[in-house]
Order: C-alpha cells, then structure tokens, then sequence
C-alpha cells in the first residue's frame, strides 16, 4: 500500500468498528478527497458517515467540535495545511481546551487530517509545515507519519484517541519515500518494506519514536519527509547516522531521543517547516537539557528558510539531502 | 441619480459611512430605527410552512402581550396556564435576585468578575421551559436564566463564579462561564461567536444518531460579525440541521450599536433570506412571546423542517459586565425608554389581569426568591470566594488538558511543586 491507500483503510478499520466515527470535508465525500484519502468511504458507509461540506474551515472544525460534544468522533479533512488557518480558533480555543475549561464535563475527540509540506510545485498557499502553530498549544496532540505502515496505525489510533488530534500527511511521501533527490524518478513505496501494511485494525500508539535507520556516529532526529531524506543523506555521505523519526510530536518520545544522543554524542534537528520557533527548537532545548554533558558538538540544526515557500525555486527552499549532510559534518568536525 | 463631473465632487459624494450610535449621552432618547410593531399583528406560520412564507413576517415583531398586560394574536396559544406562568416568573425573578446577589459580591471582592442579564431575562427562562430536557443549548455569557430554568442548583452557579473549592470547573474558568451538560448547557467558551457553529455540529451529530434531540445555539447581535456565525447559518442550512439560531439583539455590544454588525440590512432577521432559512423577530421581553416561538421553532426542528433563525429583540438593561460603565456611552435616560419594557414587570401584569394574581401572591414569591438565593449564598460562600479561598487543588491545573497526563505535564507538575 502506498500511504493514501493506507489513510484510506485506516479510516475503513476505524469506520467499521465504531459508527460513531464520522468523516467529512471539502471533496471528501463524492469524490473521495483531491488526494483520494477518502476514496470510496461514502459509497461503503453513507452519506450520513462520510459527507462533503462547504468551503469553510471554520465550519468544519466548529461542527466537529459540536459533533464531539454530542458524542461522535469525527475525522475531519482540512484539504492542504496551509487553509487551516480560518479553523484556528476553532482548534486553539475551543477543541483544544474544552476538556479543561469544563473539567472534562465536555471533550472533543475529533481527528483533524491535513496534508502537510512542499516539493509538489504548491507555492506558498500549498506547502507549509504548521506544526509548530499546534504543538504550541496546550491540549492539542500532533502527528506526523513518514510512511504507509505508521501513517495507518497512527491514525486509527488518533481516531480512537479521547483528545483532539493534528494529523499532518507528508504530501511528497503519499506516493513514495521521497529522499529529496527532485530530479530523480520517485521510487514507488511497493519497493518499501514500510509498505507491507497490515490488514484490520492495528494501533501505534502516540508518544513512540521509531528508530528508521540504526547508526552509531550521529543521531538525527526528525519526522515526516525529512526522515527519508536524512537517511539518503547518510548514504550518501558515508556517514553511520541514526535517524529518529518521531511520529508523534507531542505527546514527545524524549525517551528514544535522549538514549540515542547520549550514545551517539552528536545530533542534527530537521524539520521542512521555517527554522525560526520551530519545533527544531524545542527539540534543541530539550536535547540539552538532557544530553548537555554527552555532547561532543552544538546541535546542529537544518530546517526551511524563513521565507515563504516559493514556487520556481522550492527546492532553494527545502532542505535537502546535501544541506543535511553538511550539517552532520558540521556536527562531527566539531 | 447624477454622477458629479469633477473628480472632486465625485470624491466627495463617494465618501464612506460611518454607523453613529443613537442615544449617546446627551442625544435625545429615540428608538424608531427598527422595525417594532404591536401585539398580535404578526401572523402565526404553520410549523411545516416553507422558508419563503416566514420570511414575510421578518420586519415585524412577534408580540403577544400588551400594555394593559391582556395576551392577544395568534402567537397567544393558551397552552401556557397560571401554573407555568408563575413558574416563569419565578424563574425570571430568581435570575434577578441571583444578579444583584451576584454584582453585590463581586463589590464585596468574593468574585473577581460579573455579568448580569439585567432586562434580558425571558429570552433565556422561556426558551429552556419551552425545550425538551435533553435538548442542547450552546449559550453566551448571558444566558444564565437557560440554567435557572434548567433548575440547576443556584449553589454550583455561585460556587464557579467564587471558583471556591465546589466550582464544577475547578476555578479554570471566569466567573459566569458555566458547563453543565447534564442540564443541557453547554461550557461557556470567551471567544465569541465559536460555539453558535458548533451547536449546529451538535445537533447534526443527534439526526446522524437518529435522536429526536435538538441544538439550540446563541450569539448576542455583536457577535453575528464573526465568521463562525455566517459558518453556522450555511451549515445549518445545506444539511438542515434540527437547530433553533437564537441572536439576541440587545442593542449594544459593550459600546457598540447593533448597526455596526448588522450593516445596511434592517433587521438580524433578514440574515436568514440569504441561507433560506426561516427567520423570525420576536419581543424578547414579553415571556409569552419567547415562549410560543421557541415551541414553534423546537417543533419545527424536530418534524425535520430544519434550521430557524430567531432575532430576540430586547435591551441590555445593564452594564456589559462589573468592568464597564455604559454611562460614558449611553444616555442613561434610554432604558427607562425602551419601548418593550421590562419583562418581569410584564409577566407580573399578565398574571394580574388574566389569572387573579395577588398582591398576598407577589409578597409569598418575593418571600420564596429572596429565601433560596440568600439560603444558596450562605452555603456557596461556606465553600470559599476568590480571594478568601478555599479553591480547588492548585495541582488539578495539570489534570484535564488530556485525557491522560503526557510525561511531560507529570514532570512540569512535578517541578511546580506537587
């Protein structure tokens, strides 16, 4: 399966087994998504289960809410992370804090599913990274799988999750583990061990890191696109780094981190999304709270530049295989 | 019409408008902007009638009482009888007593914060008597006579607005912002507007369970400028949600005049014509008015005739809140002069003229009302106030951000010393 057809039967597995799970969005319904994630949902379970609504993210993530209230568990499509932002306040203030603000008299399970990063010619209003904009806000878990298998069994696990949930689908992995390498054919994921998806219902639960490629010299902690392209990267550098894929943001897996660090002593932090206030920063300061007397270099950091994501020139933006491998040089010549 | 010829005079001509508030201090007092109409004149639709038909009478004014306090036009259904109607007031005098006890302790610093319903309260005490008990409010900050009404316990309403160590929401939340699902109120959010979409997410969720239960969303007049109110309108109306759209039109947002978010159109009401949903303005004052069209429109809903729009038009009596002073923006002389009254002075002529009620009647009540939030106020305050404490744990600010604490909430608990 590639990662579509995994979101996909992870939505059937969960629609299957508790008909209080409900999907919706823009496209989602008839046509089964502008990525095809729902493909197929609305013939098998109704339009009741799985319907199309209007161009309104506030409306969609305000009626989820609702929904949640009520006692469904919606799963909602936001149809690029980059128009999420009409749904803010319906996430900040009201999804992520209604258990709190009620003492759990109210709760908003409800998964909200974006497709997330750049690489597909998307410009700035289809290519950003916002996960920084939810791992800042307090009651609010944000996922992002790399790969089919993760990405299946870490959504039926956020559906079934009690609390809101922000899951970010890599766009540029939906087909296959992008390395970062543009200007070379895609290699599809049915070469990909992380492909060989298990059928019916399987959980990943949230807060675990996966170690994607064992090494010894570095570690570099990522997720999403990122974790192919650093392990590209080590290839082609000749370098036994370790490469963290996090999965999870937040709840955060410091855990796997810190044991890696510690042993390796060394570490690079990348992410796509802009470098300023971004996730990368919280994990630098949490890597040195822990690993101060382990480490052998300065965290290195490799993250987008702090421009909008451009058009014609995205690939001067992302950060691909050579700037991470200068970084884990950086970071073993120190 | 003429389009001057120089730049200048086009310029001057195409200037902007500016909404100015009337009876600011010091204008004389007039209410003759909107639409008011008199009693009995507004026809009563079928609650199967079509979109079109209802939106015919949305300049007029739903009115059943008079003057002479006499119930008169066909939204005067007689279904309510003296029984109902005393509980009404009682209901609607227990909410007053409840405020004035309420801005009394916060003079006294037991509260940090108030807002009263002040003049408002039969919009709120009528609509929850005429729902069915399961059915979900989605209310605003003033809507405490949804939960009086509810008969919840006037303790715990005064126990959160202490945020002393009985306040269902453990002191997380500001005074006045109430949860209480059981009575079917939903949490009180500050951010306005937000939960007028979500009651129309609410009661989609109870048709796609097959329930007969209904949503009741609320957003005062100003807050019908955010975006989640225009969300709420064109959802309500693709999938026909079974939800009552209640603004309540109280004429001013803290300072401003309901003309800033109501623009060129004449009324709230007309907000529906463009979403096709059924739209009507009633007298929020006059409890047997509220009454009738909230029973109209929940059975409208629950028939599966759809999404209503009500425009409660009515008068903020009182101050925005304990942090405002309405007299540095309003002519005090103006609510004195608000044409539809005050509702409990109204209900009270009602049951004069039409159900023998009693001067030894008013004295019995009046002795009851005082009686239960005096008896409510002796216990909340044994329970502590805001600044005396006691409060709730300081350490259960941890608890309920998730369902389960993460590792790192449990170490930052840790580190803040519990």
């Amino acid at each position: 399966m590639n990662m579509i057809q995994a979101i996909r039967d992870a939505h059937v597995v969960a629609m299957e087994r508790d008909d209080r799970v409900v999907v919706f969005g823009e496209d989602v319904g008839y046509f089964g998504g502008v990525f095809r994630c729902t493909q197929g949902l609305q013939q098998r379970f109704g339009v009741q289960r799985c319907f199309d609504t209007p161009i309104n993210e506030d409306g969609i993530v305000g009626v989820a809410v609702g929904m949640a209230a009520y006692g469904l568990r919606p799963c909602v499509e936001i149809q690029f992370a980059d128009y999420m932002y009409p749904a803010y306040d319906q996430i900040v203030s009201e999804a992520a804090r209604l258990r709190h603000r009620s003492a759990g008299d109210f709760t908003a399970p409800i998964v909200v599913r974006m497709p997330t990063g750049g690489g597909i010619y998307g410009g700035q209003t289809h290519s950003q990274s916002p996960e920084a904009l939810f791992t800042h806000v307090s009651g609010l878990k944000t996922v992002i799988p790399s790969n089919p298998v993760d990405a299946k069994g870490l959504l039926i696990t956020a559906i079934e999750d009690d609390d809101p949930v922000i899951f970010l689908e890599p766009k540029r992995c939906y087909n296959g583990p992008f390395d970062g390498h543009h200007d070379q054919a895609l290699t599809p994921w049915s070469d990909h061990p992380l492909s060989d998806v298990p059928g019916g219902h399987y959980r990943i639960e949230l807060g675990r890191a996966r170690v994607h490629r064992p090494g010894s010299q570095l570690t570099v902690v990522t997720y999403g696109t990122l974790v192919h392209v650093a392990a590209a990267a080590c290839e082609e550098a000749g370098i036994d780094g370790e490469v963290i894929d996090l999965r999870s943001l937040i709840p955060l897996d410091v855990d796997t981190i810190c044991a890696s660090v510690q042993r390796t002593r060394r570490c690079v932090v990348a992410h796509e999304a802009t470098l300023t206030s971004g996730f990368g920063a919280e994990l630098c300061a949490v890597i040195q709270e822990r690993c101060f007397y382990h480490l052998e270099a300065p965290i290195e950091r490799v993250a987008g530049w702090d421009t909008p994501y451009p058009h014609a020139h995205e690939w001067t933006y992302f950060p691909g295989p050579d700037r991470i491998a200068a970084a884990m040089r950086k970071a073993l010549e120190a | 019409m003429t389009v001057p010829e120089s730049p200048a005079e086009r310029a001057a001509v195409a200037r902007l408008r500016f909404p100015s508030a009337p009876n600011r201090p010091g204008d004389e007092v007039r209410f003759d902007r909107e639409p008011m109409g008199g009693p009995g004149e507004v026809p009563r639709p079928a609650v199967d009638a079509a979109a079109e038909v209802i939106h015919d009478i949305r300049h007029g004014l739903v009115r059943v009482l008079d003057d002479g306090g006499n119930a008169a036009g066909p939204w005067a259904s007689g279904s309510l009888g003296r029984q109902e109607l005393e509980l009404g007031l009682r209901d609607m005098a227990i909410v007053r007593a409840f405020d004035a006890a309420m801005l009394r302790a916060h003079r006294q610093g037991k509260t940090s914060f108030y807002m009263q319903c002040l003049g408002e309260e039969a919009v709120a005490c009528a609509h929850r008597r005429a729902l069915a008990p399961g059915d979900m409010c989605f209310p605003t900050y003033r809507q405490q006579g949804l939960l009086v009404a509810a008969e919840y316990p006037l303790v715990d309403m005064m126990n959160q607005v202490f945020s002393n160590s009985r306040d269902p929401v453990l002191g997380r939340q500001l005074p006045v912002f109430y949860s209480a699902r059981e009575k079917g109120f939903f949490s009180i959010s500050g951010n306005l507007g937000t939960q007028f979409v979500q009651a129309v997410g609410w009661a989609m969720a109870a048709a796609i369970s097959n329930d007969d239960r209904i949503a009741s969303g609320w957003i005062g007049e100003g807050a019908t400028a955010e975006s989640d109110f225009h969300s709420a309108l064109l959802f309500a109306s693709i999938y026909q949600a079974p939800v009552i759209l209640n603004i309540v039109n109280n004429q001013w947002a803290i300072s401003t005049y309901q003309d800033m978010s109501r623009g060129a159109a004449p009324t709230f009401a007309d907000r529906g014509i463009g979403f096709g949903i059924p739209a009507i303005r009633v007298d929020g004052n006059d409890y047997l008015a509220v009454h009738a069209v909230t029973e109209w429109a929940a059975a409208r809903a629950r028939s599966g005739h759809g999404p209503c729009l009500i425009e409660w038009v009515t008068y903020r009596a009182g101050a925005h809140s304990t942090s405002d002073d309405p007299n540095a923006y309003r002519a005090k002389e103006a609510t004195a002069a608000w044409p539809l009254g005050d509702p409990i002075d109204r209900l009270t002529g009602h049951l004069r003229a039409a159900h023998a009620w009693s001067d030894e009647d008013q004295r019995k009540l009046d002795e009851d009302v005082r009686r239960v939030v005096s008896d409510a106020l002796t216990e909340a305050e044994s329970y502590g106030t805001v600044k005396e404490g006691p409060w709730s744990d300081p350490a259960s600010i941890f608890e309920d951000v998730f369902a389960e604490m993460t590792p790192q909430l449990l170490e930052q608990r840790r580190r803040a010393g519990f």
